[in-house]
Order: structure tokens, then C-alpha cells, then sequence
């Protein structure tokens, strides 16, 4: 029976793309605080804290995110934890972002000018002062939009928890596309959601880079 | 004013294989003033930079108000908070405002309320002429106006001896005087300084002694009418003449 491409279908679309917003939150969140983690030892006068921090960027950047889901959702249940096909997904993507966040975290932090964390040394701030107060504003500035970009791709990255059979957005628009045989609609829809799923992203950090640069 | 603040006792110290302070021994009492000089590359940063363990040092000791540096990270938090430090390059926290530069470590270090801190900011902006720029960020301020800030900022730990590097060697001629005559404010109300310039006029005015360094090593100190007037050491007067007649 073929349907026509109408609001049910719409539904539908839009249910997946519940799971796509779901998923990009839940990565940036736990990522984000993974990364933070990793980018701060990155950046650590604690050597081996600095070696090992180096092999888990390496890690998540050498291998396709495809691949990084597929073993912590193949893996997980190995070493004896079974989980959701959705807690697998969100914790490999969250694992991803991590590791590429904690690279570009680790550049802003080292862009950050040396006498910066001089002055606050020389005023008795302790570590966790210098970087809470002093150098992180001055890096999540830097990092802006390197950090944007790549959330972007994230959310469009999630698009690959359809091969392992979640009904995500773009899965969501494939199998509208079989039942409607209407494939340029359902995909422009599928497209559009995309794009306003990411538009807010880019309009907030445009409207904060604005906002920090006015400082001068 | 014959109370020790500062005591080194030969210290020694390296930068990988380069010898960057030798034997360096020194007293600082309470009070007194100090102006460093020499040529570039002679150690003065690292001197001053040592006395609150922004470098560490190989050998010898370092003693602050009775705290002991030497070994790694011992005390250094205790001489910190006696101790300020005013840069050649400012280094004022551009994503916070006057204000809130002034503020940060009393808040933290001191955990005093923010209604407290920020009197206490007022009250070191005033001091140095600056009061009224208090909610600006420093990217609007002048080289001289940052460099007032920064030093408003150090004093709001309540230092007991006060650190300069080159303070006015990043400014333009015309601010340079408005950054010296602060210094001089601060001078006259008795706290101990130890600063590193070229400023020959604000030496022999502020300093009670003048010490000379070269390559690491401390060649010459005397009261700044001897200094200048009777200059002891072959380098020390070379120098002399080079920076008095350019
Ligand atoms: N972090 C560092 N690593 C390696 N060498 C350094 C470092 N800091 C300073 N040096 C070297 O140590 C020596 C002393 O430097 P220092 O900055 O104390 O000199 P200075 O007398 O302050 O010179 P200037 O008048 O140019 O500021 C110089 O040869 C300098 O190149
Ligand atoms: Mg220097």
C-alpha cells in the first residue's frame, strides 16, 4: 500500500528526530565534561596525566565514529554490561565528542597567554582557581567556534545510529521514503529539521562571540 | 627598619644548562627599597620572579617573612599572599572588568564577602587614581591606566613587600609618569619594593639601595648617590654611561 506524504508521516519524521536531539544533547553534556576532564590533564604539568591524555585524543580521532559505536555497542555487553541500544549509541557518541572536544579545549587552553596564568599565580589563586577563574573564560572564548563546528557535525554525525537500527531522523525520513515513494519530499523534510536542529547552535554562539568580542 | 623581610642565601639557579643566577646572596628589611638593574639578560626577572616562586630555585634558599622556599612547592602559598608582583606586560584578566581584576583573589583567597571585596577594590582604585574606570574592561583602558589597575589589584591582597618587573618599559613616554608617581605614592607609605628599571630618576628618589646585576650575578649595591655618583665596578659604570646617555 503506498501512502501519500502527509502528516502522519510528518509525525513520524519529527518522533525520529526526537532521538537525533536527544542523542547530540546527551554527547555534548557528557562529553563536554569528559573532554573538559581530558583537555585539563592534556594540559597538566603531570607527565604521564599528559601521555595518557594524548592516547585517548589519538584514540577517538584515529578511528570512524561508525566504528566507535559498533564496539561499545558490540563490546558493552562482553565485559558484562548490557545495555540499551540507545545508552550504547549515547555513550559512544558521548565518547567521541570527548576526545575531539578535549583536542580543541586543549589548544584554547594553551592559547591562552602564559602571563595570564602568571598573574594569577603571583596573586596565591591555586590551580583550581586559575583555571575556573582566569584561563577557561579565556579559552571557551577561543574555542568558540571550533567548539560549534563541531557540534554541528555531531548532530549530523548521530545520523549513523540508523545503521545499528535506531530510528533517528535520517532513519526515520528512509523509511518514509519506502512506504510515500516520495523520496525528494521526505528528504527535504528530513533536511529542514536538520537545519533547524543546528541553527540554533550557530545563532547562539554567533550572538556570544559577539558579545565577548564587544569587550574589546 | 632593620627588621629582615627578604633573606637569599646563595642561590643558584639554571635554565636547563644555562648558570642564570650565581651565588645570589641578599637581605631585604622591612621597608626598604630596591632598584634593580643591568643589562638585558642579567637575571633580574629571575631574581624577583624567584622571591615568590614563579621559578623555582636549584640551590640555596629563600626566605619570605620567616617561610622558607627552597624545596619544591614548600610554603610557596604563604609567601604568595605576602608577596605582589606588578608586570612589564600588565597582565591584567581582559575578560574581567576593573572591578572584578581587583576582586578575584581577596574573594577567593581571603573568602570575604563581595560587598567587602569590592570596597577594598574601591578603596585601591582610588589610590591610584583609577576609581572611575572601575567597570570597564581593560582593553578600554591606556597602557598607564592598565598597568595603575594592576598594581591597584596586587595591593587589594594586602602584600607586605611589593614585586616590579620593568613596570613602565611596555608604556608610551607620555604614561610613563603616571605609572612612577603611584609607585613613589606607594613608597612613601613605608611597604618594601623591590623593582627592576632603567628609570634612574625614580632610583634616586625611591631607592635606598641600587644593585648593579650581570650575567647571574650581583656586582654592586650601594645607596643611589654612591651608585650613580661613585659607581665602584668596571660594569656597573660601563652600564651607566650607556643607559645615561641615550
Ligand atoms: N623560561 C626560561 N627558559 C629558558 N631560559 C630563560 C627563561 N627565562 C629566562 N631565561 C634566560 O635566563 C636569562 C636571564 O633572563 P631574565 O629574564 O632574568 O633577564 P633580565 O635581566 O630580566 O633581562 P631583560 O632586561 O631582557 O628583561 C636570559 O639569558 C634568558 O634568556
Ligand atoms: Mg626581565
Amino acid at each position: 500500500m503506498i501512502r501519500t506524504f502527509g502528516f502522519p508521516e510528518l509525525l513520524f519524521i519529527l518522533d525520529g528526530a526526537k532521538w537525533t536531539v536527544l542523542m547530540s544533547l546527551a554527547a555534548f553534556l557528557f562529553g563536554g565534561l569528559l573532554g573538559l576532564l581530558v583537555a585539563l590533564a592534556r594540559t597538566s604539568k603531570i607527565r604521564p596525566a599528559r601521555f595518557l591524555a594524548l592516547c585517548y585524543i589519538q584514540l577517538f580521532q584515529g578511528t570512524p565514529l561508525l566504528i566507535q559505536l559498533f564496539i561499545v555497542y558490540f563490546g558493552l555487553p562482553i565485559i558484562g554490561i548490557r545495555v540499551e541500544l540507545w545508552l550504547a549509541l549515547i555513550t559512544g557518541l558521548s565518547l567521541h565528542a570527548s576526545g575531539f572536544l578535549a583536542e580543541i579545549w586543549r589548544g584554547s587552553i594553551q592559547a591562552v597567554p602564559e602571563g595570564q596564568t602568571e598573574a594569577a599565580r603571583a596573586l596565591g589563586l591555586g590551580y583550581i582557581s586559575r583555571m575556573r577563574d582566569v584561563v577557561l573564560p579565556q579559552a571557551f572564548r577561543i574555542s568558540l567556534p571550533a567548539t560549534v563546528g563541531f557540534m554541528v557535525n555531531l548532530v549530523k554525525g548521530t545520523a549513523l545510529a540508523a545503521l545499528l537500527g535506531l530510528t533517528e531522523l535520517t532513519r526515520a525520513g528512509q523509511l518514509m521514503s519506502n512506504i510515500t515513494f516520495e523520496p525528494l519530499k521526505v528528504y527535504a523534510t528530513v533536511g529542514l529539521v536538520y537545519f533547524a536542529i543546528c541553527l540554533p547552535l550557530t545563532l547562539v554562539s554567533s550572538r556570544l562571540e559577539r558579545r565577548l568580542n564587544a569587550r574589546g | 627598619m632593620s627588621q629582615t623581610t627578604i633573606h637569599m642565601n646563595d642561590v643558584n639557579k639554571w635554565f636547563g644548562t644555562m648558570h642564570v643566577l650565581r651565588d645570589i646572596n641578599l637581605t631585604v628589611n622591612k621597608g626598604e627599597h630596591l632598584v634593580l638593574c643591568g643589562p638585558s639578560g642579567s637575571g633580574k626577572s629571575t631574581l624577583i620572579r624567584c622571591i615568590n616562586a614563579l621559578e623555582e630555585i636549584q640551590g640555596g634558599t629563600i626566605e619570605v617573612n620567616g617561610n622558607v622556599l627552597g624545596k619544591k612547592g614548600a610554603n610557596v602559598d604563604h609567601v604568595r599572599r605576602d608577596v605582589g608582583m606588578v608586570f612589564q606586560q600588565f597582565n591584567l584578566f581582559p575578560h574581567l572588568t576593573v572591578l572584578q581584576n581587583c576582586m578575584l583573589a581577596p574573594r577567593r583567597i581571603h573568602r570575604i564577602s563581595e560587598a567587602e571585596a569590592k570596597d577594598k577594590a574601591m578603596h585601591f582604585l582610588e589610590q591610584v587614581h583609577i576609581a572611575e574606570h572601575g567597570h570597564k574592561y581593560p582593553a578600554q583602558l591606556s597602557g598607564g591606566q592598565q598597568q595603575r589597575v594592576a598594581i591597584a589589584r596586587a595591593l587589594c591582597m594586602g602584600p607586605q613587600i611589593m614585586l616590579f618587573d620593568e613596570p613602565t618599559s611596555a608604556l608610551d613616554p607620555e604614561m610613563v609618569k603616571e605609572v612612577l608617581d603611584t609607585m613613589v605614592g606607594l613608597a612613601d607609605q613605608g611597604i618594601t619594593m623591590i623593582c627592576v628599571t632603567h628609570e634612574m630618576g625614580f632610583a634616586r628618589a625611591v631607592a635606598h639601595r641600587v644593585i648593579f646585576m650581570d650575567r647571574g650575578e650581583i656586582i654592586e649595591t650601594a645607596p643611589p648617590t654612591e651608585f650613580f655618583g661613585n659607581p665602584q665596578h668596571e660594569r656597573t659604570r660601563a652600564f651607566l654611561s650607556q643607559i645615561l646617555n641615550h
